[in-house]
């Protein structure tokens, strides 16, 4: 029982190891060349066609956005604005993904261990995905508003309307994913319902939920956003977004700008989600 | 062999399942006692319902009519008394558990404490030679290690018998043999009674006492051969002429089965 042990063993971990700062670097490098083929292909498209300010602003006029000043230079910095529109829409968005997920969970949960409730219950669920959120939207805003929640809160559950769904297929898809024989084993130990929920159907279905999440996470966003845009909302990027567009003829970097943010948002919020994954499945279920 | 009293008394035995074309009966009439300490292999062609009779014995299916003792309980019970440990043919890890907290899962569902958990844990692996990978995870390991990690989990808890359902078959086969020795070594430090599920021939006739031949269509007994190969056993037993006529027999009665 030699040559097995060592051969396998230790070897894989150790060469990852060696290998990651060459391909922290080559990453590094990706993105640098990805940034200038699109400035490249941008600025370039704009010399070729003849694209004016309207149709295509140049690059460097967008960003130059977030160093101008808003109310025709008095106000503040439309980076420090559009910041903050972005903060409030963040916060939405995180509840929502947080009330979302938690739905999500309990719904697969209740499907996996009753089949005919999700018979039942699985048609209204992608139903509910199949109502345009923009006809939702306004319904929930101001239906809240009648009840006197806050503001903020119409739109995080906007955002969890649109983060429960995914959630609950993947999780309903992972709850079942137990590797072949792992049942049998368990009930071999005479364990309970609750001990295989906890300690083999839970931990098998995360990689599934962190599937579920990083759709969940770029969707809440969108969710909140959608929620900010009927009249009425005076925080979020979504708001910005709608005045923006009413200038667009006057100042169309400005609209560029604010859906730069918006996107970067969005990117930063999977990102979170993937270094969560990263640190709660960790590398040996992910290879 | 002297007799005792039998710790698995199967007694007319006969599973039928509903399948698509009508009743499949995958086991007619199986009578069988099995001694404490016993090593019996069960062998037979794909379909002979060697699994089935396994699984009927450790409760993991039900039986249409005739009934299985163990340890004078119903196998229901015996497995509530955790009297099972079982290794399938898939090692059946859990890839977010180190090898060590593979090892314990058994003793964590049955509320052991950790000190206790850690000492008998590490116990197992240092019978099954994997010491030094506790705190590995299950993918950085070889199949033959994780087929040994298996086999400490399923002896960490001290079970009275241990079912195996074709737990080499995915090997290679130098793997295989050296894993079919260290099974011997280490069931000779248990007292557990063995019913080991193989298709292989030589396996079957190394490691028991009894080979238990199937045949198909209806799942039956064939023939019971005792092997009187002397242990301890090794390498030199496979070169044994009589480890030949004693594979040569087996052969011969799944043939004709």
């Amino acid at each position: 029982m030699s040559d097995d042990l060592i051969l396998q063993g230790h070897d894989a971990p150790v060469i990852s190891r060696r290998v990651q700062p060459m391909l922290r670097d080559s990453r590094i490098f990706a993105v640098i060349v990805l940034i200038v083929v699109i400035i490249v292909l941008w600025e370039g498209a704009k010399l070729l066609f003849h694209l004016p300010d309207r149709k295509l602003p140049h690059i460097g006029s967008i960003l130059g956005e977030f160093a101008s000043r808003t109310q025709g230079g008095s106000g503040p910095f439309w980076g420090v604005l559009m910041l903050n529109n972005a903060a409030a829409t963040l916060g939405e968005a995180l509840t929502g993904f947080i009330l979302g997920g938690i739905l999500g969970c309990l719904l697969a949960v209740v499907f996996t261990a009753s089949p005919l409730l999700e018979r039942g219950l699985l048609p209204y669920v992608v139903g509910s995905q199949l109502v345009p959120i923009l006809a939702v939207a306004p319904m929930v805003v101001i239906g809240m508003g009648h009840l006197g929640a806050p503001d903020w809160l119409s739109k995080a559950i906007i955002a969890a309307y649109l983060t429960f769904f995914p959630v609950t297929i993947g999780m309903s898809r992972g709850l079942r994913a137990v590797p072949r024989d792992a049942l049998p084993l368990m009930r071999s130990y005479a364990a309970s319902g609750l001990q295989i929920f906890w300690k083999l159907r839970l931990p098998a279905s995360l990689p599934y939920l962190f599937t579920a999440l990083k759709i969940s996470a770029t969707a809440s966003i969108i969710g909140s956003i959608i929620g900010e845009l009927p009249v009425g909302a005076a925080r979020g990027i979504g708001v910005v977004v709608v005045n923006a567009a009413q200038y667009y003829n006057s100042r169309p970097q400005n609209l560029w700008a604010a859906v730069l943010v918006a996107s970067l948002l969005g990117l930063c919020f999977y990102g979170a989600v993937v270094l969560a994954e990263r640190l709660i499945v960790g590398p040996q279920a992910q290879a | 062999m002297q007799r005792q009293p039998p710790v698995i008394a199967i007694d007319n035995l006969t599973k039928t399942y509903d399948g698509r074309a009508g009743q499949v009966v995958a086991l007619s009439n199986v009578s069988l006692e099995i001694s404490p300490g016993e090593f019996i292999s069960l062998i037979g062609p794909s379909g002979c319902g060697k699994s089935t009779l396994m699984r009927l014995i450790g409760d993991l299916t039900q039986p249409s009519t005739g009934s299985i003792t163990i340890k004078g309980k119903t196998p229901t019970r015996a497995r509530q008394d955790r009297d099972y440990g079982i290794v399938f043919q898939a090692p059946v890890l859990y890839d977010w558990r180190t090898v060590q907290r593979n090892v314990e899962l058994p003793l964590e569902i049955m509320g052991q404490g950790r000190s206790e958990r850690g000492r008998r844990s590490a116990e197992m692996l240092k019978l099954v030679g994997l010491s030094e990978f506790d705190q590995a995870y299950p993918r950085q390991l070889s199949g033959g290690m994780q087929q040994r990690v298996a086999i400490a989990r399923a002896l960490v808890f001290a079970p009275s018998i241990l079912l195996m359902d074709e737990p080499f078959g995915a090997l290679d086969e130098l793997t295989r043999e050296r894993m079919q020795g260290e099974l011997l070594d280490i069931w000779a430090r248990t007292n557990a009674t063995v019913i080991f599920v193989t298709h292989s021939i030589p396996e079957a006739v190394f490691l028991s006492d009894r080979v238990v031949v199937m045949s198909p269509r209806p799942g039956r007994i064939e023939a019971i051969i005792p092997i009187d190969l002397p242990r301890p056993r090794d390498t030199l037993t496979r070169e044994d002429p009589h480890f030949f006529a004693l594979a040569t027999e087996v052969r011969e009665r799944l043939r004709h089965s």
